[in-house]
């Protein structure tokens, strides 16, 4: 486990990703204090009580010991008790659609799933980026998540929550990378032929730089309108591009739900 | 005329896929050219295939268990070798198209038609001998549901053949299962065939449920019924209860894709998170409808070969029913990463710890059997001990990803699939084996090779560790599962050493065939009198090996748990005076004819040939009709000829 060190859920960057590591190393430090000794006393009983061993007591009509069964329903009973609220606080504290506590102002991202590429809307900004996530270091980031195709699922490991982006519908996710830093992204949530190439990558760099990336990102590339974006919405994989300006109602209809039978006998409407 | 179907439904240009067809193709032809040959039909038809005994009828389960198990396998390693070698920018040797078809076929195949078949066909061999009748409530319905499971599983192979198989995962969620994202046949293969082996397997929860609750020998009260019995009858009304679900879920989607219907599709006002919440309504207690008969296997196998009665009786059954009702308050916890609020979360995650409790419980009953015991170890033990190592592991992370925080970093990961190998395999399938190998000289009279029966469990074990702890690994690193290809060159080690614990694992199963080979040809040598070959517990070990047609000459009397114990202690009972005569029922061809109308049905639907589909309903319901109304009685065993059989057979198991 130790090899896992500088990638993946065990290296959070983020106080999202810090925090389910806690609970995940908690959790399993809990259940290890019953789950070791069973395995040994197992192993224990297996080797002690052979068929060979005559030392071994051997009390064929031992079946019931109102003290025992109080200890095996107890013990079961005080680790989940424990686990239980381990989970309430954590359910409560993570929700990843509650917006993070910081002194910086929330910066909105607007992320869709393609077929099978990623696109980034910057409302605010009115730019966005496909397969690539510019993100400002210790700035909270509040997506707000739907997909134009199939489900898929938005995770970056490093920074933690995983959240399905669904059609007709968006979820909401809070993250917030700690340091500059390039952490990898992807979909956890098959979605097709071309789901392995559903891969991102987060870079957080400091505001200064983001702000440049932003002025850059203004000054070149193509505008995200219903043209372009129906052309990038044909299925395939994606390489990583910006739009310099962004159809401000576009995150907004890509969410509207299709009206029946628009896509399958659109014609016979 | 014929619906889609065309020759471009044959995969020529694919050697891969064209590879594989001929190889089914051609060993199909030839088992049933050597059975024509040998001329075994009539034997065949007459011993087997039109069988209503439950105790063949249960070996045809778990025979077809084991065969769909070197399919399932074989898609196994095929995936592990191609992420063995599709890292960086490598593509691997199998496409996206062909890798996606593998990983659903995979799934769909280990757990509908590997595991259930397994488990169905123990408790149909095991629960009438343990419970002290004569066979299951309704036995001609027993054979229909054996072959309409088996209808299945034909129907998800001949996809390998012709067309291909679903590329939407196992559970083929909306919107990806729908028309307009998987137009193929694929996903109607899927669904027909589970539409069609769905049917089967709650015909035969019904029936296991009613045998359980109105055949049990005289004195068999509720308490004094095995464990194992217990854990087949709450498996079998999950199995009545979660079923239904299913079919429906499927039916809906069917009307998606068939008629144009809206359930679940994106436009239309379809919503396929209810699709996802209905699976999982089925889909949850499922994995203890296989997992309870295993569970009831070690409590057999442990107390059997300790020399002990099981610890705890009454809370491994107080346990049993408590997961059995919390196995259906749980299944949110597939998908914490919908979005639902921190309230509905935290109770979905805490239920699903809950059922730690009664789990944990066992585990610990299982130990205090072996405490003060006096073990041998047999095969059974191995598997026994095997997983109770395996399944704190696997029960840990189990548990782990019960709390919503950590399963928004592990869910979909590869963490999850190391999960769930670990109790499907350790738990339900070393459950299984475990259970082959205690009940086959039951079924066959002789028992099998040890040595090879331990060579195949140690390779299970070390090939289970070496395959899927690197798994968990990976999990860790952020590799989600159904990747076809990954570009970080650090997984790789991880996923060769993955490759290697899968063949290990294949030198199990070549170990587990070559068990049967040698057991076969030596049985003369390895025969079993007695009847009770381990000095077992239960009224199975009462009758000889194999047991007559009417399992019980005399309906055993019990009075106490361990029954068969108990009359060991007292020992030997004078033979009865008389018989009284025993009516058991014919066979039928009526499940394999029904079956066999099934399959042309399903397959009709699956390519759109209507008048065939229509043909094909028309037959297999009339046969179900004329072969159900027509009253072909039983035949009588007189008392006679029965006083004769016995007197033979208690000789021979007095002989040794």
């Amino acid at each position: 486990m130790a090899a896992c060190r500088g990638e993946g859920v065990l290296d959070p960057q983020g106080p999202v990703a810090a925090a389910e590591r806690l609970i995940l190393l908690n959790a399993t430090a809990i259940m290890l204090v019953v789950v070791l000794p069973v395995i040994a006393l197992t192993l224990a009983f297996a080797w002690w009580y052979r068929a060979s061993n005559r030392r071994a007591i051997y009390q064929p009509d031992l079946s019931y010991s109102g003290y025992i069964e109080l200890v095996t329903w107890s013990i079961p009973t005080m680790v989940v008790l424990l686990l239980a609220a381990v989970a309430w606080i954590g359910s409560h504290e993570l929700d990843p659609s509650v917006p993070l506590q910081s002194d910086a102002r929330a910066i909105r991202i607007e992320v869709v799933s393609l077929d099978w590429k990623w696109l980034f809307i910057y409302p605010d900004q009115q730019v966005a980026a496909v397969n690539q996530l510019e993100i400002p270091a210790g700035v909270p980031v509040e997506f707000v998540l739907t997909s134009a195709t199939v489900m898929n699922s938005f995770f970056v490991p490093q920074l933690g929550s995983q959240i399905y982006t669904m059609p007709g519908m968006t979820t909401r996710l809070n993250l917030l990378a700690e340091r500059p830093g390039d952490y990898p992204g992807l979909s956890a949530n098959f979605s097709g032929d071309g789901f392995s190439d559903m891969r991102f990558l987060v870079r957080a760099v400091p505001a200064a730089d983001f702000k440049i990336w932003l002025e850059q990102t203004r000054a070149a590339g193509a505008v995200l309108n219903a043209d372009t974006y129906a052309q990038l919405a044909r299925p395939g994989t994606g390489t990583s591009q910006t739009y310099g300006g962004v159809d401000p109602h576009l995150f907004e209809r890509l969410v509207q739900p299709m009206s029946p039978g628009a896509a399958v006998r659109g014609g016979e409407q | 005329m014929l619906g889609k179907l065309s020759w471009a439904a044959i995969p020529f240009n694919e050697p891969i896929a064209m590879g594989a067809s001929i190889f089914i193709v051609v060993g199909m032809l030839g088992v049933l050219s050597l059975i024509t040959v040998k001329g075994w039909w009539p034997y065949l038809w007459r011993e087997w295939l039109t069988s209503v005994d439950h105790k063949r009828i249960g070996v045809m389960y778990v025979l077809l268990g084991l065969v769909l198990l070197l399919r399932g396998f074989t898609d196994a390693i095929m995936m592990r070798s191609q992420l063995a070698i599709a890292a960086g920018g490598a593509q691997g040797y199998l496409p996206p198209e062909h890798y996606d078809q593998i990983f659903s076929s995979h799934g769909t195949i280990m757990i509908f038609f590997m595991a259930m078949p397994f488990m169905v066909g123990l408790m149909n061999f095991v629960v009438p001998l343990q419970l002290g009748v004569r066979d299951v409530a309704f036995p001609v319905l027993n054979a229909v549901s054996f072959w309409l499971t088996a209808s299945g599983a034909l129907l998800v192979n001949v996809s390998l053949v012709v067309g291909e198989f679903a590329r939407t995962g196992w559970l083929a969620y909306p919107p990806l299962s729908e028309l307009q994202f998987s137009p193929g046949v694929g996903v109607d293969y899927y669904l027909w065939a589970l539409q069609i082996s769905g049917i089967g397997t709650l015909l035969a929860g019904i029936n296991m449920v009613t045998t359980i609750l109105k055949l049990r020998a005289p004195g068999m009260t509720y308490m004094r019924m095995p464990v194992f019995c217990w854990t087949a009858l709450c498996s079998s009304m999950l199995i009545v209860a979660a079923f239904p679900v299913l079919t429906a879920t499927f039916g809906m989607l069917l009307l998606d894709r068939y008629a144009g219907m809206h359930f679940f599709t994106n436009d239309g006002g379809g919503n396929f998170m209810m699709y996802i919440n209905l699976i999982w309504i089925w889909g949850h207690p499922e994995v203890y409808i296989l997992v309870l008969p295993a569970f009831g296997v070690y409590s057999e196998v442990i107390a059997t070969f300790s020399g002990k009665a099981l610890f705890g009786y009454r809370s491994m059954v107080m346990a049993t029913l408590a997961i059995c009702v919390l196995s259906f308050m749980v299944w949110l916890h597939h998908f914490f990463t919908m979005g639902a609020g921190a309230n509905v979360n935290a109770v979905f995650g805490i239920m699903s710890m809950v059922i730690a409790i009664p789990t944990g419980v066992k585990l610990f009953n299982w130990l205090f059997t072996l405490h003060r015991g006096r073990i041998r170890f047999e095969v059974p033990v191995l598997w026994a001990i095997g997983f109770m190592v395996t399944f704190a592991i696997g029960g840990m992370t189990g548990v782990l990803q019960a709390v919503p925080p950590a399963d928004f970093v592990l869910h979909n990961s590869l963490f999850l699939v190391a999960h769930f190998h670990n109790v499907i395999i350790g738990a339900v399938f070393f459950g299984a084996m475990a259970g082959y190998y205690y009940w086959f000289p039951k079924a066959f009279g002789f028992t099998l090779d040890r040595r090879l029966g331990a060579v195949s469990f140690w390779c299970w074990l070390i090939g289970f560790y070496l395959a899927f702890m690197p798994l968990y690994a990976l999990g860790l690193l952020g590799m989600t599962r159904r990747m076809q290809h990954y570009a970080d060159l650090r997984w790789q080690p991880y996923l060769i050493v993955a490759e290697l614990g899968a063949v290990v694992i294949l030198g199990g199963i070549i170990a587990t065939i070559a068990q049967l080979v040698v057991s076969i040809r030596t049985r003369e040598a390895r025969r079993d009198l007695t009847g009770d070959p381990w000095n077992g517990r239960t009224l199975e070990w009462s009758t000889s090996s194999p047991p007559p047609a009417y399992n019980f000459a005399v309906l055993p009397q019990v009075d106490s748990l361990d029954a068969f114990w108990a009359m060991k202690q007292r020992g030997p009972t004078a033979a009865p005076e008389r018989y009284e005569p025993i009516e058991v029922p014919r066979n039928s061809p009526n499940g394999f004819v029904t079956a066999f109308f099934a399959v042309i049905t399903g397959f009709a639907l699956i390519w759109h040939i209507w008048w065939m589909a229509i043909l094909g309903l028309a037959c297999a319901l009339g046969t179900l009709l004329v072969f159900g109304w027509v009253e072909r009685g039983e035949d009588e065993i007189s008392g006679e000829q029965l006083a004769q059989a016995e007197r033979a057979r208690l000789r021979q198991m007095g002989s040794t």
